[in-house]
């Protein structure tokens, strides 16, 4: 859960931050030249993030470990710069960008809530032990902590989400 | 590093193209080849830079910046090299070669290799066993999906849920990897 707080954090910064800066100078950007411009941008921002984490948080710092810098591609990044803050106003590109963050937080944090209840038997927030679940706290389900098991749970999430109608289409 | 530490099932690398492009056999393939061939050219390219630039100036926080930007212009002279020498090449490639830049195992392997300090040879082997089990995993998961298509499946689970469901069976057997050494 840690994890996905921090890795939603970081990806809201920069998402908001390249969202405003790319909106900003959307008109003197030269049109085939926009891709590594806004790369430059994100890849700006994602440094910045990972100075800050790496100085105040330094235990996060480390179990993100390569995903932290791994931001910058992304795809939800570029793809937002690309349809919509390249487009739109300034404060359509923030309110754009909060949305998006807020989604993609979601979507971590269903998946990290359910792999560790369900992986680890108990679940912790900021090194506070919430709660441990009477059975599965001595024989925890190993396999969703395992790689194997998050798209285990993607799979099976997306499939009901489709079902219950809240996700359309392909 | 191309079976244990598979790229796409156990480090959750290069996922985009991973359920992207494995919908056909001969794409899967293409972009495999193509994946594999950058990250290795990146690989030498990155570690020199960084060895001869970045280190010596005490600028490795500038990292990211400068990889990306390395992967972007090589990705650009790749394509322009392999346009000029095999155009059979370039047109079985075509969309996937400049949607490489933003795959993440790309950009992953070059900071894995800063982080971990391996040496010129240790990085090229890892990126090339890296490329391996990539190209390995996705020519595999587009054989299962070309099969899955024909399947009867349940049709909230038709498309993207099946071939999660796919990806964790076929992550489970590549664990099975890790007790052999």
């Amino acid at each position: 859960m840690d994890n996905a707080l921090g890795m939603s954090v970081g990806v809201t910064f920069v998402l908001l931050g390249s969202n405003i800066i790319i909106s900003a100078i959307r008109k003197i950007i030269p049109n085939i030249v926009r891709i590594p411009i806004f790369i430059v941008i994100i890849a700006t921002f994602v440094t910045v993030v990972n100075l800050v984490f790496h100085a105040y948080v330094p235990a996060l710092y480390e179990s993100l470990g390569i995903y932290l810098p791994l931001i910058v591609v992304n795809c939800i990044i570029l793809g937002r710069a690309e349809a919509f803050a390249s487009k739109n106003p300034l404060l359509h590109s923030i309110a754009d960008a909060l949305g998006i963050s807020i989604g993609f937080m979601l979507a971590l944090l269903i998946i990290a809530f359910l792999r560790e209840t369900l992986g680890t038997g108990s679940l912790s927030l900021f090194g506070v032990d919430l709660f441990t679940l009477p059975i599965l706290g001595e024989h925890p389900i190993a396999v969703f902590i395992l790689p194997p098991g998050a798209f285990l749970l993607m799979g099976l999430l997306l499939a009901l989400f489709r079902r219950l109608g809240v996700i359309k289409g392909d | 590093m191309a079976l244990i530490n598979n790229f796409i099932l156990v480090r959750f690398l290069g996922l985009c193209p991973f359920f992207g492009v494995s919908k056909k056999l001969s794409n899967a393939l293409s972009m495999g080849v193509a994946v594999t061939l950058v990250m290795f050219i990146a690989t030498v390219a990155t570690w020199i830079i960084n060895r001869y630039i970045l280190m010596p100036f005490e600028v490795e926080y500038m990292d990211i910046v400068i990889y990306i930007l390395v992967i972007a212009s090589l990705v650009q002279i790749v394509e322009m090299a392999i346009k000029r020498t095999n155009l059979t090449l370039y047109n079985a490639l075509g969309i996937y070669l400049p949607l490489i830049t933003t795959n993440c195992a790309v950009l992953g392997i070059t900071l894995i290799n800063a982080t971990e300090a391996y040496s010129l040879l240790e990085s090229i082997a890892c990126s090339l066993g890296g490329g391996i089990g990539f190209t390995l995993v996705l020519i595999m998961m587009s054989g299962i999906r070309e099969k899955l298509e024909l399947a009867d499946s349940p049709r909230s689970m038709k498309g993207l849920p099946v071939a999660l469901l796919t990806a964790m069976l076929l992550g489970l057997t590549f664990l099975g990897f890790g007790g052999m050494i």
